[in-house]
């Protein structure tokens, strides 16, 4: 550490300030650029164990094109056609290729290509989920907070035990009593699909998210009525985030209350509001944000369960379709397309944090 | 002298632990007027609660009691959090040890020190920025619109103390103490601070309770010591009779401390058990 | 007064011997433990569920897979105490066998990925270099994949089955105690201790397996406690998606979607299994915590 002299030079000060900024400005760069690599080195990774999974895994694939009693030659000719007769990284490689240009394969169940279904079926997971991590960001940060200020009283309390039912209640069955009691008994909210039945089809779809398509085409009919069928699921996914969210707020916010400069704050004669939100809670919005990313990923594999329930048409339920199908293009297209988003997330909420921290800067 | 300052009388911190309540203070009493005062003891004497509990920052579990606890007139520990609150940094503040952890990380040091100033007093923008440099310039920190702008890992050790001195003074507080205000710096830059604190403190005439482990900086810079032992105060004189002191614990320290013109061969340790159990 | 003289030697600051230094610190754990209340519940929830595996045959009233036509669908009642399902199965004694399922999983799961994830990281800790930088770069690799659906496509490529579940749910498991063991051996690799035994001739092997597995453990059983509740919904979601336990089993996620069709009238035979998955899930998060805060004070809330 430099020493300091009683009349420093500012002169000098300032070309250090120069020299250090872009230091800064490189390291940052070279770190984005390290996050860069990590990113493609994990996406081959996935692209890796879904290959492993589709060709290795013990299903012959050719067995399964051909059928069990085809005669050897037809069997052997299936085999060429699939590359399967090359080694297997020159396997690998044709996989990727076709992965990298978007050939997915065929989906046997629709009969279309598994790309293509993605594409239609993906923005509705995508409306469900962003809604779902809207609410858990709106209610958990503030609750987390107000737990960690009035640590062990009631509020806490409840925000601990909400915590915990977010770790153990499964998705699926809150999914089911959900429907149970908002829709079946109190009528509060509709039911299963994104719209009623009536309303099926009569928006065009532009962005594939109903709530603005519906407002695009100017139907605020179709649009209160998605809302109504939007809002159980996606309430249910923001219970799941806010537990989370509310949890890992709080013990944040422990750790910065602990720290000697909320003292200063305190000695300042600061209101405990100001000191709460200024100076604790500004500190951690850079690991909240990587939490709610986090918690957003988890969200789109989240909606998987929630899907199925729900019948929303979106890229849960054609998974767990193409599943019980054994349909392992469809399989291993969604699988790569929500690990794809879900590295992708990951690996931003990183490069933010890099980006936004005045000590990393 | 007039009624003083603050008024201390048997003042008493209080933590539980598994094995029952225990005192960290135990009933420590002194006053203070417009003078500097030292606190001095080893570490875990209580003497950094005393600072606080004269703020009400001991936090929970920890339980502050005293016969008297006066400032100004006023029963500290009869004020509501809102009354502190007035308190705290308009009348009576103070500067921590280490400025890597005092400062907020993600606020830029004006920030920090313009805050101090708006949590008492509504002021045009225009004069915050002013108040903010002079203040700067106060502490000797000679480019202070660069320095406003910087964040505390931006600045070194020694000028991160100035900036807290800055931030507790600028409200103009009567009392100001300072817990250990140099032990975290560079030895070169330890002086430099003691004086700022010294030339401001004196200018204003405010009350400064020095708080720290080393005697002979106790000494040079205030009017009067307490010396602190396991809780209890075991000297209270004025720092130049420190050398007559009586009690065993402070001539202990004085005989362990090391000269320039030494001819001992071994520091003597001090024999904790003359005064143990008192 | 025996017992206060006991309490006292256990408690003493400054102990004589090791032994009174290591039945002190576990004397200490225990009362820490005890007066934790959530974790004493979790204590008792996560017994619970063992004696209800190992007891089944006695504690439940009826056969778990005997149908009984007559009796389809019936509400709870003094016979059948969490009512009956489509094929008149009694719902309770089906949750107490499920008891066995969950416990079998939970376990095989943590035997499984526990010690490959432990041995893992402490190799790539200790050995450090290219050893180290591959292994990591394979856990990183795992441990941003949404690990349900890694574990959904696995299920489908091996087929359906609760065999394939347990494998599936461990191979997307052990990336996390894989981390943990590096950061916990990078911590102690270095210490003095280590040096010391490697001055004594022992080997790499040795040293990982004599002095750095064993210190890794505490932190390691709360990794896995905490873990416990994940493991759980996730065998449940398998389950509920028909790539689980297959019929006849009575496992909870397999019951909850035979349920579905008869929620809204027969609320029962869904919600009553999916308690069954709360409390135990519940039972294992409570127990972590306390672990955590008894074991492993320091590591605090971040997962």
């Amino acid at each position: 550490m430099a020493t300091d002299t009683p009349f420093p030079d500012a002169g000098a000060q300032a070309t250090r300030k120069r020299g250090g900024g872009a230091r800064r400005t490189r390291k940052a760069a070279l770190h984005l650029g390290g996050i860069a690599v990590s990113l493609i080195v994990t996406l081959l990774g996935l692209i890796a164990i879904t290959f492993f999974i589709g060709r290795v895994v013990p299903i012959d694939p050719a067995l399964a094109v051909v059928g069990d009693r085809a005669p050897k030659a037809v069997y052997e000719a299936a085999r060429v056609q699939l590359g399967l007769d090359k080694p297997l990284i020159v396997q690998f490689v044709t996989y990727v290729k076709a992965v990298a240009t978007g050939d997915l394969g065929m989906s046997v169940s629709t009969g279309r290509p598994v790309l293509q279904d993605l594409k239609e079926v993906f923005p509705a997971t995508l409306e469900m989920a962003t809604l779902g991590i809207l609410i858990g960001i709106a209610l958990g940060v503030p609750m987390g907070v107000h737990a960690a200020a009035k640590q062990g009283s009631l509020t806490d309390q409840v925000i601990r035990v909400v915590g915990l039912a977010g770790y153990a209640i499964p998705a699926f069955w809150l999914g089911l009593v959900g429907l149970a009691v908002f829709y079946a008994r109190l009528q509060w909210v509709d039911g299963p699909g994104r719209v009623d039945i009536a309303y099926d089809g009569l928006v065009t779809p532009v962005t594939g998210l109903m709530l603005v398509d519906s407002l695009l085409a100017g139907e605020t009919d179709i649009f209160f009525n998605a809302i109504g069928h939007l809002a159980l699921p996606a309430c249910i996914l923001g219970f799941f985030s806010l537990a989370y969210i509310a949890r890992m707020t709080r013990s944040f916010m422990l750790d910065q209350l602990a720290q000697e400069y909320i003292t200063t704050a305190r000695v300042k004669g600061l209101p405990e509001r100001v000191v709460i939100w200024r100076h604790a809670f500004r500190p951690i919005l850079l690991p909240l944000i990587t939490v709610c990313a986090l918690s957003y990923a988890a969200l789109l594999e989240g909606s998987v369960m929630i899907e199925t329930i729900f019948s929303w048409p979106g890229i849960g339920n054609y998974l767990t379709v193409a599943l019980l199908n054994a349909d392992m293009a469809a399989v291993l297209g969604a699988t790569l397309l929500i690990g794809t988003v879900f590295i992708i997330i990951n690996k931003v909420s990183d490069a933010l944090y890099d980006v936004l921290d005045p000590r990393a800067r | 002298m007039s009624a003083p300052l603050l008024a201390v009388e048997n003042l008493k911190v209080t933590f539980p632990s598994p094995s029952g309540p225990v005192d960290v203070v135990k009933g420590i009493s002194f006053s203070l007027g417009r003078e500097r005062l030292g606190i001095v003891g080893e570490s875990g004497s209580g003497k950094s609660m005393t600072g606080r509990s004269i703020l009400g920052l001991v936090r929970a579990p920890g339980k502050v009691s005293a016969t008297r606890l006066e400032f100004d007139g006023m029963d500290l520990l009869k004020q509501g959090e809102k009354a502190m609150r007035k308190i705290r940094g308009a009348r009576i503040s103070m500067v921590m040890q280490d400025p890597k952890f005092s400062l907020n990380p993600v606020m830029t040091v004006g920030e920090q020190i313009a805050e101090a100033l708006v949590a008492h007093k509504r002021l045009p923008r225009r004069e915050i920025a002013a108040r903010v440099r002079a203040m700067l310039e106060a502490v000797r920190i000679n480019d202070p619109d660069r320095v406003a702008g910087l964040y505390p890992h931006e600045i070194s050790g020694g000028m991160g103390q100035r900036v807290m001195i800055a931030m507790m003074l600028i409200p103009e507080p009567d009392i100001l103490i300072a817990d250990e205000p140099t032990s975290a710096l560079d030895v070169s830059v330890q002086a430099q601070v003691l004086d700022i604190i010294d030339d401001l403190v004196r200018n204003k005439g405010m009350g400064l309770i020095l708080i720290s482990h080393d005697l002979n900086l106790v000494a040079h810079y205030c009017d009067r010591v307490l010396v602190m032992n396991s809780g209890r105060l075991v000297e209270d004189c004025a720092a130049s009779e420190l050398k007559n002191a009586q009690h065993p614990y402070t001539r202990g320290l004085l005989a362990a401390q090391p000269r320039l013109d030494e001819t001992r061969d071994e520091l003597p340790v001090i024999d904790r058990t003359t005064w143990s159990a008192t | 007064m025996a017992f206060a003289d006991m309490r006292n030697w256990l408690l003493d600051e400054s102990p004589a011997s090791r032994r009174q230094a290591r039945w002190g610190r576990i004397f200490r754990i225990s009362l820490a433990f005890r007066g934790n209340a959530l974790a004493m519940v979790g204590l008792v929830i996560v017994l619970a569920l063992i004696a209800m595996a190992v007891f089944a045959p006695w504690i439940a009233t009826h056969d778990p897979i005997a149908q009984d036509t007559y009796a389809r669908l019936r509400p709870p009642s003094a016979a059948n105490w969490m009512g009956t399902d489509e094929l008149g199965r009694d719902i309770w004694s089906r949750v107490v066998f499920g008891a066995r399922i969950t416990l079998a999983i939970v376990i095989l799961v943590a035997v499984l990925a526990a010690p490959a994830g432990l041995l893992i990281g402490a190799a790539a800790g200790y050995l450090g270099g290219w050893v180290d930088r591959v292994l990591m770069g394979i856990t990183d690799i795992f441990l941003s994949m949404p690990k349900l659906i890694l574990a959904l496509a696995l299920v489908a490529a091996l087929g359906p089955g609760i065999e394939n579940a347990i494998l599936a749910i461990a191979v997307t498991s052990w990336p996390s105690y894989a981390r943990i063991a590096r950061a916990e051996t990078l911590t102690f690799k270095n210490a003095d201790f280590i040096a010391a035994s490697r001055l004594q001739g022992a080997s790499s092997l040795r040293i990982v397996v004599g002095h750095i597995l064993p210190l890794c453990t505490s932190s390691m059983i709360v990794r896995v406690t905490l873990d416990m509740a994940g493991i759980i919904l996730t065998a449940a979601g398998l389950g509920f998606i028909g790539l689980g336990a297959q019929p006849p089993l009575p496992e909870w996620g397999a019951m909850i979607a035979r349920g579905r069709t008869f929620i809204l009238d027969q609320w029962w035979v869904a919600t009553m299994p999916g308690f069954a998955i709360i409390v135990v899930s519940l039972g294992f998060c409570f127990l972590g915590d306390g672990l955590r805060d008894v074991l492993d004070p320091k590591s605090g809330e971040k997962h």
